[in-house]
């Protein structure tokens, strides 16, 4: 560990990490190096577009927009977290029987938003949808099987 | 550029007594983050130019929001949806929780704070126009002590205020004496979610017998801080409605503001909007 740098320790889809760092890195960049999850995605880097969004204690955020060290004693969960024993989360299965992904760079962000969505509101509006899900950008699909999906996924609860 | 972490120092004390204490010993080094929903987008473009960052996230003494019969506390380091899950704020102060929804997407109100939003002092800021009209206070604290201040008088110009290099905003008090007042706001922008506002309004208002008995008025995103409206209120005060009336008012806020051209808006449009909006505040206000 050089100078500067610090340890920060947290649980990450269920499995406790302690990694080196320094305390201004992205919490971004320390999923993907140093813990090489990388289905958060770097998209525009300023906290516009949700490609990066994980849960962090329960609360959907940009991972770009948090330097590591608050994420100090965090619970994390990515998209590499929701998928049990290989069996996709209700959300997953959702887009994938609505079409509701295409390129992928968004999906992660946008699962994790419904994910964060269905657990506060488990029946939705289709305002609330867009609500929701506001601030994760898509260049592929338009939206609309996106909000299918997710209308999808709140019509078969989470749990199932 | 994109910034170098390691060129970087951040702190993260656990206790506001702490980080007081470090803005005692070298005042204006430290660049205090909350949310990081601003300063993170600054580092992130190479763009901040503090090197020592002391962190206030998860502070318990300044995220806590408590009501009492006299005033409304806000902890500074309450998010945006902590401001609009908040039943009291919702009910008493709905203007601050409408404010809350609108900015940011849903990520970004989890981490940005209203503290945080005061003090990064953009003249775009939705929440601003709510508590000039809701006449907050502002709760400042340093290692010298706490002081109070009215926020109206907080921004003194373009990204300019009275916080001394040393002190941070612990608090927002807000009186809660507006029950029964017609709260208006409206915010315009490219598109509905996320975008920064081209023009902010918020507006209470209370007629009794056809006449204004008491007006309140304010805009983000039109001049170089957001403003209080003291000469469209006066303009207003006592008045019953009539076309003349909103003619007078139109008049009035022209005359009272300087509007920014910049890369949101022009001058012209800000102004023509800004008159459709106190308009339409006027029109719900006596229906």
């Amino acid at each position: 560990m050089s100078a500067g740098q610090c340890e920060v320790s947290f649980t990450v889809n269920g499995v406790a990490h302690t990694v080196s760092v320094y305390p201004m890195e992205r919490l971004l960049d320390v999923l993907r190096t140093e813990l090489g999850l990388t289905g958060a995605k770097e998209g525009c880097g300023e906290g516009e577009c949700g490609s990066c969004s994980v849960l962090m204690n329960g609360e959907l955020v940009n991972s770009c927009l948090v330097p590591v060290l608050q994420a100090q004693g965090a619970t994390l969960c990515t998209i590499e977290g929701l998928a049990r024993d290989g069996v996709l989360h209700p959300v997953q299965k959702a887009f994938l029987k609505c079409g509701g992904a295409q390129c992928g760079i968004c999906t992660p962000g946008m699962v994790l938003a419904t994910v964060h969505l269905l657990r506060r509101n488990p029946s939705p509006t289709l305002d609330q949808v867009r609500e929701g899900l506001g601030g994760n950008l898509c260049r592929c699909t338009g939206y609309t099987r996106i909000f299918q999906a997710v209308l999808e996924a709140a019509e078969a609860g989470l749990e199932t | 550029m994109r910034a170098q972490p390691s060129e970087y120092e951040l702190v993260a004390p656990g206790k506001l007594s702490k980080v007081l204490e470090l803005l005692a010993r070298e005042p204006g080094v430290w660049l205090p983050i909350a949310g990081g929903t601003e300063v993170m987008v600054q580092y992130g473009a190479g763009r901040l130019g503090a090197r020592k960052l002391v962190s206030l996230w998860g502070l318990p003494e300044l995220r806590r929001i408590e009501p009492s019969e006299q005033e409304l506390i806000i902890g500074a380091g309450c998010t945006y949806s902590d401001l609009r899950n908040h039943p009291v704020i919702g009910q008493e102060f709905p203007l601050l929780a409408r404010a809350a929804s609108w900015t940011g997407s849903i990520a970004n109100q989890n981490r940005g704070t209203l503290g945080g939003n005061i003090v990064n002092a953009s003249p775009a800021a939705d929440s601003l126009p709510a508590l000039l009209v809701y006449e907050a206070e502002l709760l400042l604290v340093s290692a010298r002590g706490p002081r109070r201040i009215p926020y109206g008088e907080f921004h003194t110009g373009y990204k300019q205020t009275r916080l001394a290099p040393d002190e941070i905003i612990s608090g927002i008090a807000l009186q809660p004496r507006f029950a029964g007042y017609h709260a208006y706001s409206r915010k315009v922008g490219t598109r509905n979610a996320q975008a920064i506002a081209k023009l902010c309004v918020a507006g209470l208002g209370r007629v009794s017998d056809n006449k204004i008995e008491d007006v309140r008025l304010a805009i983000g995103s039109m001049a170089v801080t957001p403003l209080r409206l003291p000469r469209t209120e006066e303009v207003l005060l006592g008045q019953g409605w009539s076309p003349a009336l909103i003619a007078q008012a139109r008049q009035a806020l022209e005359t009272e503001v300087a509007p920014i051209d910049d890369i949101r808006s022009s001058a012209d449009y800000r102004l023509h909007v800004a008159g459709n909006l106190l308009q339409e505040f006027l029109q719900g206000l006596f229906q």
